[in-house]
């Protein structure tokens, strides 16, 4: 793995992590790991530095869904412009172009099980290239982000071993 | 009643770890840099594996020398990472662990009061092994300056016409000093001169940070007088499931292969399923983790630095260990009351050979959060022992 690639799996798994941090575990100048940043974001590698939550240990009620849509590609723009018509609404978490069986994935979070509905029957059922919509509502996050949620990590071993 | 104790065995001294790891498990709320494994679990395809080996069945003993494939696969790794060339089916053995390859390696080798010689700071079973198979251990003092690599001019000096063989731990534990291509050339030549036989433990091989660990049976004229013992447990997170090998002369193999057949019978087969897969499959899992363990070991460095506290840059293992000469106490005082006013856990250099004494050994296998707490603390202590010096 070059530089680069070092980098970007340690923030993957900690953005919280400083510049110098990073240029000690790697063995690399501090300069040279503030620019490779820099410059990764300004390429648009980078695109975010987000906390991995997990809401069900809060007390705000979020509700989430993946829904399957099925559009019809229009002449000239392909998916791009239904996609953008999607991943504009606020709601809207991701939007994925995908193979197989239907078209686009949309994953979604809302307050209550009703607001998720209301979008999909109002907005996006309604949007005129859209034939048709399932929605699968999450029932429990096990693993999310490469992390599991469920259970905690425990150090399983002796305290002292040779 | 008479004595029913056998006088050889109780002449040998309890490991040094356990009376600390005694006063360790009381206290509740200690943080350990003690520990000699992997902090990862093993790889997931690799457990999966084995689950599927019971599943199907395969509850059975193996053939005493271990499953074919497993021997097969375990030759093509060797050659693959470290260019040697075994017989899967008459220089290789199956074992529990490296341990017993040492173990009965020792026992297929000695006569009674042939030396041994045994480099340390060290693993702690070599010396214990030799007494018990009969031999008699000659210790060499690894040198600081040298960063306890072991020199050619050590070994001659060591050597009498009763040494039958050299016990070579690198990657070493505890120190985490490597040899490299140069000091082993060195090293081999005095063999062969002395005719001396090498029991070559490598079980951290694939953990080394500089260049690819080389093994000493690599070297012309060495694989015919050299035992290759190494394992899963380093290299694939697999300490728990007991599983090891050795590669060597056919003629030693077959008397090793004898003793384990009467002693042991065969190793774990659900880890010698599982094993395979590791061999096929899990070159990626050893590369994350290499990976993992040098930017912590390259943390605790830099730690060391920036509180000016002494240490050689070690390239293997999973183990620092800094000098604490500069406090004027033993390695068991200042482990005993970092332990007592700190709570955090290292092992003292003397727990591995009395020219340990003066060190620590420090294991990485943590998190680099745990790491950078213990550290604080570890920077907060010497702070304060400076400061005692002082006034």
């Amino acid at each position: 793995m070059n530089m680069r690639e070092k980098i970007l799996t340690m923030i993957e798994k900690n953005s919280k992590i400083g510049v110098k941090e990073i240029s000690v575990m790697l063995g690399e100048e501090e300069l040279a790991v503030a620019n490779e940043l820099k410059a990764m974001e300004e390429e648009g590698v980078i695109c975010g530095y987000h906390t991995l939550i997990d809401w069900e240990k809060t007390s705000i009620e979020k509700v989430s869904a993946l829904i399957e849509v099925r559009v019809t590609p229009q002449r000239g723009q392909g998916f791009d412009n239904i996609a953008e018509r999607i991943y504009n609404y606020p709601e809207v978490n991701a939007v994925y172009l995908i193979s197989g069986g239907y078209d686009l994935l949309v994953t979604l979070e809302g307050k209550s099980l009703k607001e998720v509905s209301s979008f999909v029957s109002q907005k996006l059922s309604t949007l005129e290239t859209v034939l048709s919509t399932a929605t699968h509502f999450i029932l429990k996050k096990y693993k999310d982000h490469g992390t599991v949620l469920c259970k905690k990590y425990e150090d399983e071993r002796e305290l002292i071993t040779p | 009643m008479r004595n029913p104790l056998a006088d050889e065995v109780i002449k040998i001294k309890p490991s040094g770890i356990r009376k600390f790891f005694d006063i360790v498990s009381e206290m509740k709320d200690a943080i350990s840099l003690g520990v000699g494994e992997p902090d990862f679990d093993t790889p997931w395809h690799i457990r999966d594996e084995g689950i599927y080996s019971l599943e199907k069945g395969k509850t059975h003993y193996t053939s005493n020398a271990g499953l074919i494939e497993l021997r097969e696969e375990i030759c093509r790794y060797l050659h693959r990472r470290f260019h040697v060339d075994y017989d899967p089916k008459k220089e290789t053995l199956i074992t529990v662990g490296g341990s017993e390859a040492i173990d009965i390696g020792l026992r297929a080798m000695l006569n009674p009061g042939e030396e041994v010689l045994i480099p340390q700071p060290s693993y702690v079973s070599y010396e214990p092994c030799t007494i018990l198979a009969g031999g008699k251990p000659v210790i060499i003092n690894l040198k600081a300056e040298n960063e306890f690599r072991l020199t050619a001019q050590e070994v001659l000096d060591a050597v009498t016409e009763k040494t039958k063989l050299l016990i070579l731990p690198f990657p070493n534990n505890p120190t985490g000093a490597i040899m490299e291509q140069a000091d082993l050339e060195a090293v081999a030549k005095v063999c062969i001169e002395k005719d001396i036989y090498v029991m070559s433990d490598e079980i951290y091989a694939e953990l080394t940070y500089k260049e690819q660990h080389v093994s000493i049976a690599s070297l012309p004229r060495m694989k015919e007088r050299t035992l290759l013992i190494n394992g899963f447990s380093k290299s694939h997170a697999m300490t728990g499931w007991r599983l090891g090998y050795v590669c060597g002369p056919a003629a030693i193999i077959e008397q090793m292969t004898k003793i384990h057949q009467f002693a042991i019978m065969c190793a774990p087969t659900m880890s010698q399923h599982a094993a395979v897969d590791a061999m096929k499959n899990g070159d990626a899992d050893v590369e994350m983790m290499r990976e993992a363990y040098d930017q912590r070991r390259r943390f605790l460095l830099n730690a060391f630095r920036e509180m000016g506290l002494e240490c050689f840059e070690p390239y293997g293992a999973f183990y620092v260990f800094p000098c604490i000469k500069e406090f004027g106490m033993t390695s068991d005082e200042f482990a005993n009351r970092f332990l007592q006013e700190e709570k955090v856990a290292v092992v003292p250099g003397t727990a591995f050979g009395d020219s340990g004494e003066g060190f620590l050994r420090i294991s990485y296998a943590y998190s680099i959060e745990k790491l950078e707490v213990a550290m604080g603390k570890l920077e907060h202590f010497i702070t304060k022992l400076r400061a005692e010096k002082q006034s």
